[in-house]
């Protein structure tokens, strides 16, 4: 058979499948190589996975559609340097799966809003945001006050993402390898086996919702919120070092 | 078909279906596949001057560069890439240069300097009103005055909790504050609290209050055992270096007595705070705004309520 445009235009399967491969072209070239070329993620230190407190907290943040109004990337321009800080790296969602840079700001980006705001402005905020911001259109979540946080399967949640790669540790030489990385006190946090524990430790010594008795939904979320875009140290880094990775 | 003759010098797909639908074959049109042809050429010359393909662990750097001064006030010239076109822009775009006039001005000028001179103090009222937006106003409201009494302080008003001088407005925003008054629901018993209320209800004056409970009130204000001298001082004006609240104006900055229906619901919000203490944080802004930002927001803050 001849491939001239005659051909291909009165052989439904042979377009089909021409089509597939002309569109898909574009995709595999901007995406494939980013697997394998090394300054996709930068050299930073200081970025780890989760806590098992904070990955609940982030997947209230999913379940609730945080995500649809509120992004998680700064992009390297000069305004949103000046409202929300450095631009995001690659490196700050290497442990994110899937990761929220989001494409939608009805609300204001979130990379950077851990440490912004105190606990209990959060949780004034995520039960009623006009109580705090009139001018808000955010809905209420007054649902995360009241509902206890369901932990139960916080090891499972951390196996499954263990399995795409994140460095939650299992075994002692997997601990082992944390503590050379991250240190022994993140390296804890990061053991599947102490999970729940250290999840209600975090909840009662950070007492996010001021709630000292229960470790409730907004305990996770707002540990969520509190580290995001907290752990790189910029002041360590010259400006030019990020562009050497572009 | 009458119009079928026209058609005739088209050229089909040779295919009939039911009989007689025929399909043409038409070439893409002239001016479709010239444009075409020019996006190719634009892509390859693209190639060569951008980054662009993949090739290995790395990828083609393109031709053009982009040059900026690093923190070490060396010049660096770097392949173009969205970061060094960003740096570049911060450093010498031509809104960052305009901008930078100014916050070097402002950076280098002390307070009185800033508060005497109208057009620093132009700058900083346009820049500092979108850094306290961008900031401040998720707790204090866009305009300095907060949605509800009683979470976060009202800086339009003249009453300072932490003290309403530049040093100490930059301070504020600098390390950020913690405000806290414990709890005395488990220390005082119920009668004790109710005195306590109608005596602070009584320093400003123009509350209705109870002569014996103010009296009693005063005694234990006074006292070791509930010991409220300490931070809000024998006057009750309060101490700025506790944030401790001054009883003595009209301005209630956590219990919303001004906005009580009643007498009796005047108290029941008094007593309120004293049972259940108070614990706010302003975060620490040090770290997250630059020193010419922070001097612009002191400014600012200063001027909302009228600084001291």
């Amino acid at each position: 058979m001849k491939l001239n445009h005659e051909s291909i235009e009165i052989n439904a399967g042979l377009m089909i499948v021409l089509i597939m491969l002309a569109i898909s072209i574009g995709g595999l070239v901007e995406v494939v190589p980013l697997y394998y070329i090394e300054d996709t993620v930068e050299k930073v230190d200081g970025v780890r996975p989760y806590t098992p407190l904070e990955q609940r907290g982030r997947d209230i943040f999913i379940r609730e559609g945080c995500y649809t109004c509120h992004s998680q990337m700064i992009r390297p321009f000069r305004d949103e340097d000046m409202r929300y800080g450095h631009y995001s790296l690659a490196a700050e969602s290497q442990y994110d799966h899937p990761f929220q840079w989001g494409s939608k700001r009805t609300g204001p980006d979130l990379a950077r809003v851990g440490g912004k705001y105190s606990n209990a402005w959060h949780v004034k905020h995520l039960n009623n945001p006009r109580s705090v911001v009139p001018e808000s259109i955010m809905p209420n979540y007054p649902w995360l006050l009241e509902t206890e946080l369901d932990y139960s399967d916080i090891a499972a949640r951390m196996r499954a993402l263990k399995a795409v790669g994140v460095p939650y540790s299992e075994t002692d030489d997997e601990y082992q390898a944390n503590v050379e990385k991250f240190g022994k006190e993140v390296a804890g946090m990061l053991d599947i086996n102490n999970a729940e524990r250290n999840l209600i430790v975090q909840a009662e010594a950070g007492n996010y919702d001021k709630d000292p008795g229960s470790v409730t939904e907004m305990d996770a979320l707002i540990a969520y919120l509190q580290v995001l875009g907290t752990m790189v140290d910029f002041s360590k880094y010259d400006e030019g070092y990020f562009a050497e990775f572009r | 078909m009458a119009d079928q003759s026209q058609h005739k010098a088209v050229q089909t797909t040779g295919h009939a279906w039911d009989g007689d639908l025929q399909e043409f074959n038409n070439p893409l049109p002239r001016w479709w596949l010239w444009t075409f042809y020019a996006t190719v050429v634009f892509a390859i010359v693209y190639w060569i001057i951008y980054p662009a393909w993949p090739v290995g662990k790395n990828f083609t750097k393109g031709l053009a560069t982009t040059t900026f001064v690093n923190s070490d006030g060396r010049e660096v010239t770097m392949h173009w890439n969205t970061r060094a076109e960003f740096i570049r822009d911060m450093q010498s775009g031509e809104e960052a240069l305009k901008q930078k006039a100014y916050l070097e001005k402002v950076a280098g000028a002390s307070y009185e300097e800033i508060l005497d001179d109208p057009d620093m103090m132009a700058f900083t009222q346009s820049l500092a009103k979108v850094l306290f937006a961008d900031n401040c106003a998720a707790c204090h409201g866009l305009g300095g005055t907060p949605a509800e009494v009683g979470n976060f302080p009202n800086l339009r008003d003249d009453a300072w909790l932490w003290g309403g001088s530049i040093a100490r407005i930059e301070q504020t925003i600098r390390k950020g504050r913690l405000g806290y008054m414990p709890s005395f629901g488990k220390v005082l018993s119920n009668e004790e609290i109710e005195a306590l209320a109608h005596y602070v209800l009584s320093l400003p004056g123009g509350h209705d209050v109870d002569k014996g409970l103010v009296a009693r009130g005063n005694k234990l204000y006074h006292s070791e055992q509930a010991g409220c001298y300490y931070c809000h001082t024998n006057s009750g004006e309060g101490l700025y270096s506790q944030g401790a609240a001054d009883h003595t104006d009209q301005v209630w900055t956590v219990a919303d007595v001004n906005a009580a229906d009643s007498a009796a619901e005047k108290v029941e919000r008094v007593k309120s705070v004293i049972r259940n203490g108070i614990q706010r944080r302003m975060p620490a802004w040090e770290d997250r705004l630059g020193d010419e930002e922070i001097k612009l927001l002191t400014v600012y803050v200063h001027g909302l309520g009228g600084g001291q």
